[in-house]
């Protein structure tokens, strides 16, 4: 892949309004000067969620300490831990630059992330609580046999860890260019290294409270912000827009729906791949098994929606306060003091250049810290679901059965390890490849394997191991290779002439998800063996456990 | 244990509850499900709608408070399930222990 390559994908990217395939996505970016505040801020952060790292390995003793935090988690602090897995920096510097560049198309696409989050309170959450133990595979193995169904569930969930994970690191080393004025290889080492530390020694309880500290964090800069911008505006709304109108190239356009949604089809798809996308995110199923029971699991999923809510809200009011104060003042953030040239540091740095109008250079460094921080967390949980479909799913469950917990929990960090490895080595491989797609890819997959076989296990009677092995392989399968075949991928990244993608649609999920769909329930019905009939003869038994909770893991097993 | 089981599942209310609490989930599903998608139906069909103003004079376009709307709606609906789970459905629920653990 050459340059030209890369530079006529970008742009094809943008002119296509790829934004909604894309996913948010951070870019390439130039490195700016080094930033010491920005720097220290981070160094504090690391500092103190390493000392609470310490103050979790004591209690780290078990695997179910390692998987669930011992399951003595509150749903007010899961939900936290949730929403700050969810809040990427991605969807904060993506979505506020996508506001900034475009408007009301920002709020669009912000929506379509926070749609997925009542699905799984009305249908998944109760239900996973009271099946599952350490992984989401334990639910959808309960009554199935166990072999096929967790090769699946893990292969299907280190496939999802990987897309999300190289997109995380991708961004890190982008990030660390231009919020610290590093060099890209320092990112990929220093965020490899820090997770590390956090998922082996810490295990869930340390990620957690990382992700509790950094989406306290995120919301609180971003709640400064917003109330800044409309401070500015004596909190009127109107007011702030009709700045915004009269300054913005576009002018009125920015109050209307753009070029985001292309074709009816497509916008439907991205929208199915969001939606249950969300409930199928390993990392995101885990948290369920670290609050004790149902109650605490259904309040995790409200409060997570309540503060992902909440920051759209705010990042669509920054992506607006960008553009009443950015534009006026040029000299201080665009390239060369020119707008045509764009932002310093790319389309995406609209908030934290934001942080610097409202909240000086101290402020702009907490924000490029949190920022940073944001992407520590979210690769400490994809690490920690990663080790745990190998340990727990794969060589607890398949390959040495009846394991000690000691023998479990040394693998996972084996696998927590070799993880760490991979994501560095893979965030320095893509270093210059287009990753944009890769985000939505994850969801798509999440939404065409685990989410279908996690539904139809749990709320299907017919449902046998064959069905739903077969059908979350065949959801797998199509929804990579239609995604390969998309214009996001076949042109953008493979460097195919433009318009010769013979995938005409922004994302696969409407075909995968329903080819899973399908496939689940016409293997099963075919199926009759006498193992499919002893599993759907389970079926009154794992409805009663999943409905009532009696017989659930307590809190982590103990 | 085994009793206390089999007398749930042989319990008309059990299923009757579970039927009941399956419905709700899956209606409010739908809702959340239909205030998205008909907000991205008129995202691809009716542009000038959600581009109107609010009202004459104004910068604001109908599309933002609708926007803000679904994204408020969306919370509220997950605070009303949960409320509802946590405590009737809940208290339903441990009845339905109680009496078969007799």
């Amino acid at each position: 892949m050459t340059l030209k390559h890369i530079l006529s994908a970008v742009a094809a990217l943008a002119v296509a309004g790829g934004a909604m395939a894309a996913g948010a996505d951070l870019g390439n970016t130039q490195q700016q000067a080094t930033n010491w505040t920005a720097i220290v801020m981070f160094a504090a952060f690391v500092g103190f969620t390493l000392y609470i790292t310490k103050l979790a390995a004591a209690k780290t003793k078990s695997a179910a300490d390692f998987y669930t935090g011992g399951g003595g988690i509150t749903g007010f602090q899961n939900g936290l831990a949730i929403a700050g897995d969810y809040m990427s920096a991605a969807s904060f510097l993506g979505i506020s630059g996508l506001v900034f560049a475009n408007g009301f198309d920002g709020l669009i696409f912000s929506i379509g992330w926070l749609v997925g989050w009542p699905v799984i309170t009305f249908l998944m959450a109760e239900r996973l609580r009271n099946l599952g133990k350490f992984t989401f595979a334990d639910v959808a193995s309960y009554r199935f046999s166990q072999t096929p169904v967790r090769v699946f569930a893990a292969s299907a969930s280190l496939v999802i860890v990987a897309f999300y994970m190289i997109a995380q690191m991708v961004g890190a080393g982008q990030l660390i260019k231009v919020l610290f004025g590093l060099e890209y290889m320092y990112a990929e080492i220093l965020v490899g290294i820090v997770m590390l530390m956090y998922v082996l020694f810490g295990g869930m309880t340390a990620t957690t409270w990382v992700q509790i500290i950094k989406a306290c964090m995120l919301l609180g800069g971003a709640t400064f912000m917003a109330v800044a911008v409309l401070l500015q505006f004596g909190f009127s709304p109107e007011a702030l827009f009709t700045k915004a109108v009269e300054v913005h190239s576009k002018k009125d356009a920015i109050m209307a729906p753009g070029a985001l949604i292309k074709d009816p089809i497509s916008a439907i798809s991205v929208g199915m791949a969001l939606m249950f996308g969300t409930a199928g995110l390993p990392h995101i199923l885990m948290r369920f098994f670290t609050v004790p029971n149902a109650k605490e699991a259904r309040k995790s999923v409200a409060w997570a929606t309540t503060w992902i809510g909440y920051f759209y809200i705010l990042t669509f009011i920054i992506g607006f306060g960008a553009i009443t104060n950015l534009i006026q003042n040029p000299g201080d953030f665009y390239v060369g003091g020119e707008i045509a040239k764009g932002l310093k540091g790319g389309g995406n740095m609209a908030a934290v250049h934001l942080s610097k109008a409202v909240g000086g250079d101290l402020f702009l460094g907490f924000i490029s810290a949190v920022a940073f921080a944001t992407i520590l967390a979210v690769v400490a949980g994809l690490t920690l679901s990663g080790a745990s479909a190998v340990s727990h799913d794969l060589y607890a469950s398949v390959f040495n059965k009846g394991c000690s917990s000691e023998q479990e929990l040394r693998v996972s960090k084996i696998a927590t390890i070799c993880l760490g490895a991979l994501a560095i080595f893979l965030g320095i491989a893509f270093e210059k490849q287009n990753v944009a797609y890769m985000v939505m890819l994850a969801f798509t997959i999440a939404c065409s394997s685990n989410f279908p076989v996690l539904f139809m296990s749990v709320l299907w009677k017919n449902c046998t191991t064959k069905g739903a092995v077969t059908g979350g392989f065949v959801g797998l399968i199509l929804a990579a290779v239609l995604t390969i075949g998309s214009a996001s991928v076949w042109e953008a990244v493979m460097g195919n002439p433009k318009g010769s993608a013979w995938f005409p649609y922004n994302s696969a999920a409407i075909f995968s998800m329903t080819a899973a769909f399908f496939t689940i329930w016409l293997v099963s019905i075919l199926d009759n063996s006498a193992q499919a009939k002893k599993e759907r003869a389970l079926y009154p038994s794992q409805q009663l456990r999943s409905e009532t909770g009696l017989g659930a893991s307590g809190a982590s097993g103990h | 244990m085994q009793d206390v089981l089999d007398r749930i599942t042989s319990n008309p209310k059990f299923h009757e509850f579970i039927a009941m609490r399956s419905r709700y989930g899956i209606i409010m599903s739908i809702i959340s499900a239909a205030a998205y998608y008909g907000f991205i139906l008129l995202v691809a069909y009716d542009k000038e709608f959600l581009a109107a103003k609010l009202g004459a004079g104004m910068t604001t376009s109908v599309g933002v408070p609708m926007g803000v709307g679904v994204i408020v709606f969306t919370i509220l609906l997950t605070w009303i399930y949960v409320r509802r789970a946590n405590t009737e459905f809940d208290a339903t629920n441990e009845n339905i222990i109680k009496e078969a653990q007799k």
